[in-house]
């Protein structure tokens, strides 16, 4: 197997590494590879931070693995390779009649990186998390492929499901795809006041599809105010995406300061009217907005940017205002500030989901967005909440113990399953995730 | 009417690329290639994504008795029948300049073994007076440099062959397309340094795809190696010798 030198960073860029990637695109030069090499696994590392990066070693890009091995037409369950994006996976099935059982934010994420994830979607109130949905899973283990079923070995599944790639790397997956009315989302949106209108609209909401964005930059009686977004699947006729646009270099610090971010919420906010609307679009349209925009991660400039994300319990829901309130205070919000009432699906001992209340937004990369991350954190742990590893950069490993109970659990499996700790990522080494406790 | 597309070196980065285009089209697919384990996960993989049929079959450039089984296959196909040749192999110069005997090989993979196929399966595609045979050469065949002259020539040899074809076919209504890849994103240039323009598989194939609908008969894909070649090759040979381009 031939191995490049690479530098290479996660999708925020905050954080690089340096080391040596292959790129298999066979499976024999996979299992050739794996020999070789015991390394991690990534795919098209869209996690923020660190999950996805090893530093001075080895490290095995999936992506060129990305086939269709079978396809159940009746019962929907389809067997694939872990390289393929969720987007690829929505283009060839949507006009079919069938959608993948949860979609994460960007459909340039790998199903790879969404089991390693447990990633979670729009419906996760209702669909649970993405993990729950595999049926079964394949590693590839140095000395063979492993299938791994929540029958056959529950703790190993557990273990690799949200188990940040920790178990080795993951060749296939089959799940079951959702049989769907049609290719096109009815999407309604309403316009929300403020943080009290908000949670209740959230609670109550019975759609299939339901999201929050809300202004991070409003405060006093608007804090809180958004667009609630509901959606169901449907049938018709909608004029397809426009072609995608490239951010073609590093913005400069003024397109997203305080001020534009400002203007710019408001003028969004301000789009839906107040009366609310009800629009079709495609169904990539609204599973992957930011999509359309290739390399938008750049529009933060060169020093790259932070993204946080943390979920809490239904009954702190008021330590979530607080953290929103000190959020818009500070001014380093980014327009892109989701909000969401989750439901407790979760299929692994590190996955995120949790019943609850999930933010999720960006900050630019400055020492003032980090403090306030890290006092975001302790507001998330106090509020028995926990923090996103897909997107985590600047968390510290006193945290995450009583934000995820399961971690000695899964500590005791994977070291089982790699007792060298082979496939440790730059983001387990920072939170000290595989050294037990 | 349905085609089908006999596609040599089937698991190739682009041939993979390409082959997904032709399958979301509905279209039948001969994969031909000599990893039949691989081929057949592609073969699937078409199939999910809407090809009409999709089948593994061996095939060898260096062995011509590989060639019959597909030959005889697309004599009787009912529907039009279209060829696309993906197959080549690039030794580093320097293992050659060592091994000279490895030139035979590239040789026949990029040249010889493709020619003599298209050759066999030319009256098939004449009697049926229809149909598009792919050639993918390279721009490595544009002009014989120092770094990889070897399978240069060899490319070059296949593009006058290509010529050639197109002119003799052209009068039966086939029609050829050379394609002349830049450098492009594939297992066989990954951990190459500095590779100019270097396109992803996904758009060169998109690009054949579109040179065959369109009736072009050379493709440079992507287009910046039109101009580029065009300086290249208008450079005198006594000045282009002293160059490392």
């Amino acid at each position: 197997m031939r191995w490049k030198k690479v530098e290479y960073t996660g999708w925020g860029r905050v954080h690089q590494a340096n080391g040596e990637l292959a790129r298999p695109e066979r499976v024999s030069d996979i299992l050739l590879a794996t020999k070789d090499e015991a390394a991690p696994a990534l795919g098209m590392r869209r996690s923020y931070g660190d999950a996805c990066l090893n530093d001075g070693g080895k490290a095995i890009d999936m992506s060129r693995l990305d086939r269709l091995l079978s396809f159940d037409e009746d019962t929907g369950l389809v067997h694939v390779e872990a390289g393929l994006q969720f987007g690829q996976l929505l283009k060839i099935f949507a006009p079919l009649g069938w959608l993948p059982p949860v979609m994460p934010g960007t459909g340039f994420a790998t199903i790879g990186g969404g089991i390693a994830m447990d990633v979670h979607g729009k419906n996760h109130h209702g669909a649970g998390s993405f993990g729950e949905h595999v049926t079964e899973l394949t590693l590839a283990t140095p000395d063979q492929r492993k299938v791994v079923s929540p029958e056959n070995d529950a703790e190993l599944f557990k273990a690799t499901v949200g188990g940040l790639g920790q178990t080795g790397p993951i060749l296939s997956a089959k799940f079951r795809l959702l049989k769907a009315k049609g290719d096109v989302m009815v999407v309604t949106e309403r316009r929300v006041k403020t943080w009290e209108d908000f949670l209740p609209l959230l609670d109550a909401s019975e759609a299939t599809y339901t999201v929050g964005w809300i202004d991070a930059t409003a405060w006093g009686d608007k804090l809180g105010r958004g667009i609630l977004e509901e959606a169901e699947t449907g049938g018709g006729l909608v004029r397809a995406a426009k072609r995608s646009k490239s951010v073609p270099v590093n913005a400069p610090g003024f397109v997203l300061s305080p001020w534009v971010v400002r203007a710019f919420n408001a003028a969004y906010w301000r789009k839906v009217p107040s009366a609310g609307r009800t629009v079709v679009k495609p169904v990539d349209d609204f599973f992957f907005p930011l999509d359309k925009i290739h390399n938008w991660n750049r529009l933060y400039g060169k020093q790259g940017f932070h993204q946080f994300q943390c979920v809490v319990p239904v009954n702190a829901a008021d330590q979530l205002r607080d953290m929103v309130d000190k959020i818009a205070r500070s001014g380093l919000a980014s327009p892109l500030a989701v909000l969401k009432r989750m439901g407790p699906g979760r299929a692994g001992y590190l996955s995120f989901p949790m019943e609850g209340y999930t933010l999720a937004l960006d900050f630019r990369n400055t020492p003032q967005a980090e403090t306030l991350m890290r006092k975001l954190e302790d507001m998330t742990l106090a509020a028995s909440g926990r923090i996103y590893f897909a997107k985590d950069s600047v968390a510290r490993p006193k945290s995450i113990p009583a934000m995820y109970p399961d971690l000695p659990k899964w500590q005791e499996t994977v070291a089982k399953a790699d007792p060298d700790g082979t496939y440790a990522t730059d983001l387990v080494r920072r939170l000290k995730l595989r050294d037990l406790t | 009417m349905s085609q089908t597309w006999i596609i040599l070196g089937a698991t190739s980065t682009i041939a993979r690329a390409f082959a997904r285009l032709l399958a979301a089209r509905g279209h039948s697919l001969v994969l031909a290639g000599r990893d039949q384990n691989e081929l057949q996960i592609i073969a699937e993989d078409c199939k999910i994504r809407g090809a009409e049929q999709a089948e593994a079959v061996p095939f060898d450039a260096r062995d011509a008795k590989t060639f019959d089984p597909i030959l005889a296959q697309a004599e009787q196909c009912a529907g039009d029948v279209c060829v696309a040749v993906f197959v080549g192999s690039m030794p580093p110069q320097d293992e050659i300049d060592q091994d000279p005997s490895l030139i035979d090989g590239t040789v026949a993979d990029s040249f010889t073994g493709p020619a003599q196929f298209l050759t066999a399966i030319a009256p098939v595609l004449e009697q049926k007076g229809k149909g598009t045979v792919i050639g993918v050469g390279s721009v490595a065949g544009d002009r014989g440099r120092l770094g990889n002259y070897v399978y240069g020539a060899a490319k070059a040899g296949f593009h006058t062959y290509l010529s050639g074809l197109r002119n003799r076919l052209g009068r039966s209504g086939v029609h050829v397309v050379t394609v002349k890849p830049g450098t492009v994103d594939t297992a066989m240039t990954w951990g190459m340094d500095k590779l100019p323009f270097l396109a992803q598989p996904e758009k060169v194939a998109g690009d054949i795809l579109i040179a065959a609908d369109k009736k072009k008969d050379t493709l440079y894909t992507p287009f910046i190696w039109w101009p580029v070649m065009t300086v290249i090759r208008s450079i005198p040979e006594h000045v282009f010798k002293k160059l490392k381009i």
